[in-house]
């Protein structure tokens, strides 16, 4: 079984977010050990995309953040950044990125490179059902999850889309980007409901989540909450102290989501 | 004017050769789907297509002039030169063809609001125009940078009943206009149809352009025929994204013996950073929902591009160009901010043309060729746009102070 589908297992997942060369190498080690500390099932690591255009301003930002000082920033850097986690922590890591990063690189070598470094699973927002052809085949022999996204208007899409899922799928939680906010689309409930008919893939739902009680009220619809801008708002704030504080959240929230909710 | 031939693209996958497709968030693909249905359907019908016709006749003031360019063939001394008026248009561009074309369709798809990106500000303008025409809301996404550079088209659109957005992310230019337009309609896709300007981005975009767009080269071939008997030796059209170039291409397309030579903004030379000759400097990449060719470093980061034209600073061609770039089909030469201007200047004072430093892109091309080909030999360029709103630009870069 996948390790992703693994860290749903008996318990409730979260799934923080945070760039990676933000604020910079060292730091983004720090970063993600710092999450696998607090308690993270899986961490989600971004490579840094000059056009980001499923991500709200925050991550923009980061994004931005990342590649001021060095636009050219190889890929091979960050996975430097990952062999140098990995030394650490055996957290199941999943990479968040636009599919043109994977491209330039080779999708041969690119996820031959993530097997080697133990990297589960691949988040690419610009890479919808239709157009997995080309990369499905050759993560499935690296052993590499696609992690599909599903969105409260997918529509009659839900069912193809989960039936073809692994490792787990990426319930948007309301239209729009990434970013924090306060209400969320009607309908979750039915769209998970949807995807379980179809497949025992776990869910997670994310988009805009970011207090404890949004964590415990999404978790009770899904099987796991991924939060992004609210970690990246963590280490644009406090830097290079932004690792305990990257922990303190995580165990928040990781008890959030497994907590029962007050009604 | 006959009527617009909609179906003259047999391939309607949305792939040109391993080019094109739909790289695009999940929130979009069902209503991309939508639109491409939606579009298959009504350019069969007759009624649309009636509509479009007498939209495209009495508002659009089509069909363009094909005008024979007598002092410059013999000032030149070799092809016969035809100029493509579309600078004689409604709103001075080929623009307002795609605008009617994709506005109609968001009208008959019960859209009530339109959003696009504008660069230099005249999609934009475009877009308020058919918006205000057909009395429906109109958001427009522009670079902070455009906004400041060019005032009186945002004015402009401002005076048709547009929103405009200043777009303060990323490079502040064209590309984070596409963005903020992208994201923009993934929060609101229910009233909401994205006019896009060029013959970029996801299916069903770059096919839906192209065809409305073909109106160039349907009534080009039309007339030159009518003039001459003949079929052009070349044809020749600027292209940043490419809509102008892939409609004034598309009815030669599948006859061998018409030359198809795109004019790419060089900027300061195509060996240079300054530049936005995607084909010749760019290379294979996924971005703004299209496998094409894009300018991008070595990880795959969409690197900043520029030219004296704002129209044509866009970091990527549309798929469509990319494969016949790829196959040799059509050449793509670029084009230096010295020679457009230099051509803006030469067909001004030739012609008694101001036509838009964009399309001078073309025209410095074919001051290069024409003395070079046959008198017998006839070149139909493309005039894509009209010139006034470079006026100021031209006199700044000729270091003239004129007072705005």
């Amino acid at each position: 079984m996948s390790k992703l589908t693994d860290a749903f297992k008996n318990q409730k997942a979260f799934i923080p977010f945070v760039a990676a060369n933000d604020p910079d190498f060292d730091g983004t080690v720090n970063n993600v050990v710092a999450l696998a500390q607090g308690g993270a099932d899986i961490v989600e690591l971004g490579i840094p995309f000059s056009d980001p255009i499923a991500d709200g301003p925050v991550i923009q930002a980061a994004d931005l953040r990342a590649l001021k000082d060095d636009p050219d920033l190889p890929m091979d850097t960050i996975f430097d950044m990952v062999k140098a986690v990995r030394k650490q922590t055996d957290v199941p890591l999943v990479f968040l990125t636009y599919l043109n990063i994977v491209f330039r690189y080779g999708y041969e070598a690119f996820t031959a490179r993530c097997e080697g470094l133990g990297i589960e699973g691949l988040v690419i927002p610009d890479m919808p059902l239709e157009e997995r052809n080309e990369l499905e085949p050759i993560a499935e022999k690296h052993h590499v999850d696609l992690i599909p996204l599903v969105t409260p208007i997918s529509g009659d899409r839900i069912e193809k889309i989960a039936a073809s899922a692994t490792g787990f799928i990426y319930v948007v939680s309301s239209l729009g980007v990434t970013g924090e906010r306060s209400e969320f689309a009607n309908g979750l409930t039915d769209l998970v409901n949807r995807i379980r008919k179809v497949t025992d893939v776990p869910t997670a739902i994310g988009f805009g989540i970011h207090t404890t009680e949004q964590a415990t009220e999404m978790a009770q619809i899904a099987d796991g909450a991924i939060v992004g801008s609210a970690c990246v708002n963590i280490v644009a704030e406090y830097g290079r102290q932004a690792p305990a504080k990257l922990t303190d959240y995580t165990k928040q929230m990781k008890a959030a989501v497994n907590a029962n909710p007050v009604r | 004017m006959t009527e617009l031939n909609l179906k003259l693209n047999k391939n309607t996958s949305g792939r040109y050769g391993e080019y094109g497709g739909q790289y695009i968030p999940e929130t979009l693909m069902n209503e991309l789907d939508r639109m491409a249905k939606a579009y298959e359907h009504y350019k069969n019908d007759p009624e649309f297509k009636t509509e479009l016709h007498d939209l495209l006749v009495d508002y659009a003031n089509r069909p363009s002039l094909l005008y024979y360019a007598e002092r410059m063939t013999k000032d030149l001394g070799g092809a016969q030169i035809y100029l493509k008026r579309e600078d004689l248009n409604h709103t001075g561009a080929h623009k307002i063809n795609n605008v009617i074309g994709q506005a109609l369709l968001a009208k008959h798809m019960g859209k009530t609001r339109l959003i696009a990106e504008t660069g230099a500000g005249q999609h934009g303008v475009a877009t308020a125009t058919i918006a205000a025409y057909f009395g429906m809301e109109c958001e427009i996404f522009m670079g902070k940078k455009d906004t400041d550079r060019q005032k009186l088209n945002v004015y402009r659109m401002e005076l048709l009943g547009a929103k405009v957005h200043p777009v303060t992310s990323g490079s502040m230019v064209l590309k984070d206009a596409i963005n903020a337009a992208l994201q923009d309609w993934t929060k609101r896709v229910d009233d909401t149809f994205y006019l896009m300007g060029s013959a970029t981005g996801p299916h069903p975009y770059p096919l839906m352009v192209r065809d409305f767009q073909s109106v160039i080269s349907q009534e080009s071939k039309q007339q030159l025929k009518e003039k001459t008997g003949k079929l052009p030796d070349m044809v020749v059209a600027c292209v940043g994204g490419g809509s102008n170039a892939i409609g004034s291409f598309a009815n030669y397309i599948d006859e061998p013996s018409v030359q198809l030579v795109g004019a790419e903004a060089a900027g300061k030379g195509v060996e240079t950073d300054l530049t936005a000759a995607t084909v010749e400097r760019g290379s294979d990449g996924i971005f703004h929902g299209m496998k094409s060719m894009f300018l991008q470093n070595k990880t795959g980061q969409i690197i900043p591009v520029y030219s004296i034209s704002a129209g044509l600073d866009y970091p990527g061609v549309g798929p469509e160009h990319a494969y016949l770039a790829k196959t040799g089909r059509a050449k793509y030469v670029g084009i230096t901010d010295d020679e457009a201007v230099q051509a803006f200047e030469y067909i001004a004072k030739t012609e008694g043309i101001v036509a838009a430093i964009e399309s001078c892109h073309a025209v410095a091309y074919v001051e290069k060729i024409a003395p070079k080909m046959r008198k017998d030999q006839i070149i139909v360029c493309t005039l894509s746009g009209r010139g006034d709103k470079d006026v100021a630009s031209i006199a700044k870069y000729r270091g003239v102070d004129i007072d705005e």
